[in-house]
């Protein structure tokens, strides 16, 4: 039985991928406000790359093959009394979206949830499959 | 296992009911996955193509089972090629389950008899 996944490995490695996306998330919120003298320091958005893993016959679970830089642009803002400000008075703002990250946390707990629910009905019912002869 | 004397058609059952929950769980993991299908068997289908095969060869179950899946059409097309609804999924898993517990029962039932007729008390 050669890359075999059981129910465990399914839902068990979609709640490691999840919980990587929340991860992101977490950290792209943490940097939101952050500030930095030069574009090119400015804080992007994380984003993992998800990609299914295939087992046999029809199963397939989930894995985080990277995390990439988003595509989102710092915005320049004025603020000479900021230590962090270049010559003519601006800093870099982090290009993180606040709404759509919030939204991305949402919906990766409610996926998260999903898999754990799972996992716990597949649990049960393969405890009572274990019990059979009683 | 076209007749088994003990279990007859829940023995095969059970096992298309755990590779069904398996193929649902996979597809509830992959809901975030760009590009992934889901993916889903016809259980009657696989279950008359498991009954009806010679003998008791190992991947009687995963030959019926590949016969008769196929691929979920969506309700509504999302723009990164996910074809997972989870509300189809999760309703879909949960009547997998309770049709699992139900063959569970029906197996029980049957060990039960055999087990009263064993000790002959």
């Amino acid at each position: 039985m050669a890359n075999h996944l059981s129910l465990f490995d399914i839902s068990g490695r979609a709640m490691s991928a999840q919980l990587v996306r929340l991860s992101t998330s977490a950290s792209n919120l943490a940097n939101a406000n952050s500030v930095a003298t030069n574009k090119a320091d400015a804080f992007r958005a994380l984003k993992p790359v998800f990609k299914t893993v295939g087992g046999q016959a029809g199963t397939a679970t989930v894995g985080v093959t990277q995390v990439v830089a988003s595509q989102t642009e710092p915005t320049q803002r004025h603020d000479p009394g900021n230590p962090l400000a270049d010559k003519d008075g601006n800093v870099w703002e982090a290009g993180v979206d606040s709404a759509a990250e919030l939204v991305e946390m949402m919906e990766t707990a409610r996926q998260y949830q999903n898999n754990v629910q799972v996992l716990q009905t597949s649990k049960s019912l393969t405890l009572d499959t274990l019990r059979l002869e009683k | 296992m076209a007749d088994d004397p003990l279990f007859g058609v829940h023995g095969n059952a059970l096992a298309l009911r755990s590779q069904r929950m398996a193929m649902l769980a996979s597809n509830i993991a992959n809901a975030a996955t760009p590009n992934y299908k889901a993916k889903d068997f016809d259980f009657q289908k696989a279950l008359a193509a498991a009954s009806s095969s010679e003998g008791a060869a190992d991947g009687t179950v995963d030959n019926a089972v590949e016969g008769a899946s196929g691929y979920r059409v969506p309700l509504q097309a999302s723009l990164d090629g996910n074809t997972v609804e989870l509300s189809t999924e999760q309703t879909l898993f949960a009547e997998n389950a309770v049709q699992y517990r139900a063959t569970l029962s029906f197996l029980q039932g049957r060990i039960g008899t055999v087990m009263t007729a064993l000790r002959g008390e």
